[in-house]
């Protein structure tokens, strides 16, 4: 029978993008999900997504995560994908955190912290019981009645306190390298080397993996990098994005986005240069998503080692390792892509592979020929040479 | 007997309504022209870009299709080929993307294309001046086995320390009596750089030296482009008593008779059987097509 090769053609891809789109559906008898109801009862997914797509818009994350049928990281490389062809029209003045809308705020190194502690809508103390009442349908639940709470009102960070002490350093005033550029870096319009500075640094744990982070955190609690933490304050809630266009000469605002801010602290014991102190680890999300905020801080704060002149002893305390990994667009795409056609360099290892195994049987079969390819070879080589061939004969 | 390619070339179309020509808006094209330009005028040196997201995931030649969607015009006719074949389900992705952002003319003879995007090959027929070669590259960093360092390898390459390299390919020698290098064969460019050749097979290696096409490297994911200007030295890393060889191969071409090209092994059965065929499908249709031409004029 002649052989014919085989054409991947365009018409399979379409397919294939045919068949996704009718298994994604589903059963047609079940009504199609609406961006409404991924955007109202799958919040946490939008934030997730909207955190590691590193755009805020609930409305593009929930239709992203309908189109990837459900895959998080998928939607989160839909949103990437979208974001990048949008042109960068401002860079908005920080947002300050100390006059959020508070949604949630818990500090666990004080009982009472100016301000007052609150749950908000939490997992924390739930027993995780399946609820079977909510498999069925029409359930309704009504929010508990809160006391009058005053949006204006500014809600002082509980480390301002530690401040006033002197016991820890605002981040304002830590000390940076002599290098650091009066401007932020810009993860997305510059490419990222190492060394690197702690604003490149927050930036890409800010939408590095959720699961990669967790990881990295756990790591330095059991001892790769030990620092113990405590966490300081974890504030939930909405603040408001603003502008400062310079032909205006004033702010403007054009959002309010809903963000988790953790602030951990770590004792310090010191070094020559630095007293004894509190040094802070911070995180902060796109959304409620407090798991990850926690772990980017205790991550934020393992990578200070370098500037606090700790010895690196963990993972996590690695720069390198922990920002070209945390992302899992960058990721998935790496260790996905072994699945696209290899077989020109996989035939080429074919090659070399039966070479030498053609010099390992010939070897075995002539022991006392056991450098029987040292002809060509320095002399200096041959000591060094035979003992190599020896092992490779006997392993 | 395979069936000859049935569109080889197409024309120019219109592209789809909606995007900006070949996709990326002009800042971020100039931009990366930027860094192709810094790349041509140091040989081999990997200059960071700000690569960006691109419709496709990252390890399907996002570095590649970036570098020529900044690169390619109205007037080029593109040919995109993966594993040395224009019909492998990448490589029809690609041009694909191209004719629907760009609407540009696409070919899959290699004489006829202007650009060039590959991915694992260099095509068989020598290139010509004026012709440039896109490669997409995963680990531009040759190094990154050696050092997975980049802070590290960076200096490595300011100092021209390259001597771990000689030694990890000096300790294949002994071990094995050959470098066990079969792809991404590291290679010094203009005297100077140390290169990683993107993942092709050392056969193709020699073809990079004094090439009077303009080769170009995109690293998408790892955020690098690197170059190597028409009519530069290339040169593959070895020792005066272990001169660099490529591989030859037992048999032709089952359908050309080619000898010397790169080959594939094929399995046609579950009993071992084998054959082997050129990689480079153009030029193995191309060869076909002379002599069914020579057998028609005899006969």
């Amino acid at each position: 029978m002649p052989y014919v090769a085989v054409k991947g053609g365009e018409k399979a891809i379409r397919n294939a993008e045919a068949l996704l789109k009718s298994k994604r559906r589903g059963n047609s008898d079940v009504p199609e999900l609406s961006l409404d109801q991924i955007k109202q009862q799958m919040q946490l997914a939008v934030n997730r997504v909207m955190a590691e797509g590193s755009l805020y818009d609930p409305d593009l994350a929930a239709l992203a995560i309908k189109q990837s049928w459900g895959d998080l990281v998928e939607a989160a490389f839909l949103l990437r994908a979208y974001r990048t062809t949008l042109p960068r029209l401002y860079y908005s003045e920080p947002i300050d955190t100390s006059k959020m809308f508070i949604q949630r705020r818990i500090s666990a190194i004080f009982k009472e912290a100016p301000g007052g502690q609150k749950l908000g809508p939490t997992f924390d103390y739930v027993h995780r019981l399946l609820d079977f009442k909510l498999a069925a349908e029409d359930n309704t639940f009504s929010a508990p009645s809160s006391e009058d709470y005053d949006a204006t009102e500014t809600t002082p960070r509980v480390a301002q306190m530690l401040e006033r002490e002197g016991l820890v350093t605002p981040i304002a005033r830590q000390p940076q390298p002599k290098s650091e550029p009066a401007e932020p870096f810009d993860i997305t319009r510059q490419s990222l080397t190492t060394p690197t500075n702690r604003d490149a640094r927050l930036q890409t744990l800010a939408r590095g993996d959720e699961g990669f982070l967790l990881s990295m955190a756990y790591s330095t609690q059991r001892g790769y990098g030990k620092n113990h933490p405590f966490a300081g304050e974890i504030r939930v809630g909405a603040v408001e994005v603003t502008i400062f266009p310079e032909e205006l000469g004033f702010e403007i605002a054009i959002a309010d986005i809903t963000v988790t801010e953790v602030q951990m602290v770590n004792l310090f014991k010191g070094s020559k240069k630095i007293p004894p102190q509190f040094t802070q680890g911070y995180g902060l999300t796109f959304g409620y998503n407090e798991r990850k905020a926690m772990a980017m801080a205790l991550v934020d704060r393992a990578l200070q080692a370098k500037d606090l002149g700790e010895a690196l002893e963990g993972p996590a305390q690695d720069e390198e390792f922990v920002l070209y990994h945390s992302d899992n667009i960058e990721a998935q795409g790496f260790v996905q892509h072994l699945k696209l056609p290899h077989y020109i360099d996989f035939q080429a290892e074919l090659n070399l592979i039966r070479k030498l195994r053609s010099d390992y049987e010939q070897c075995r079969n002539t022991p006392e020929r056991s450098d029987n390819f040292k002809t060509d070879q320095k002399k200096d080589a041959r000591t060094d040479e035979s003992v190599a061939s020896k092992e490779v004969a006997t392993s | 007997m395979t069936s000859l390619s049935v569109s080889p070339t197409s024309a120019p179309s219109t592209s789809e309504p909606g995007f900006n020509f070949a996709y990326l808006d002009e800042q971020t094209k100039r931009s990366i022209r930027r860094a192709i330009l810094k790349a041509v005028a140091i040989p081999g040196h990997q200059i960071p870009f700000s690569s960006r997201e691109m419709p496709m995931s990252y390890g399907w030649g996002t570095g590649g299709i970036q570098v020529t969607a900044s690169v390619i015009g109205q007037d080029d006719r593109l040919k995109v080929i993966d594993q040395g074949a224009d019909d492998t389900t990448n490589a029809v992705n690609i041009r694909r993307f191209f004719q629907k952002v760009c609407g540009v003319a696409t070919t899959e003879h290699t004489e006829e294309a202007t650009l060039i995007q590959t991915r694992h090959r260099i095509p068989e027929t020598p290139l010509q001046p004026g012709q440039v070669l896109v490669y997409q590259v995963p680990m531009p960093e040759p190094l990154y086995f050696i050092e997975p360092s980049r802070t590290e390898a960076n200096k490595m390459h300011a100092l021209e320390e390259y001597g771990p390299m000689y030694v990890k390919l000096y300790e294949d020698i002994t071990k094995f009596g050959r470098i066990a290098l079969a792809y991404d064969y590291p290679v010094m460019v203009n005297g100077r750089h140390l290169m990683n050749p993107s993942p092709i097979p050392r056969f193709d290696n020699p073809k990079m030296d004094m090439s009077p096409a303009l080769q170009l490297f995109g690293a998408g994911r790892e955020k690098r482009i690197y170059a190597i200007p028409p009519y530069t030295q290339v040169k593959s890393l070895d020792f005066e008593d272990h001169p660099f060889s490529v591989e030859n191969w037992e048999h032709p071409c089952e359908f050309c008779g080619a000898t010397d090209s790169y080959l594939d092994e094929v399995v046609i059965d579950d009993q071992g059987g084998r054959l082997w065929i050129c990689s480079d499908t153009d030029y193995c249709e191309q060869r076909q097509r002379e002599q069914l031409g020579h057998t028609q004029k005899l006969g």
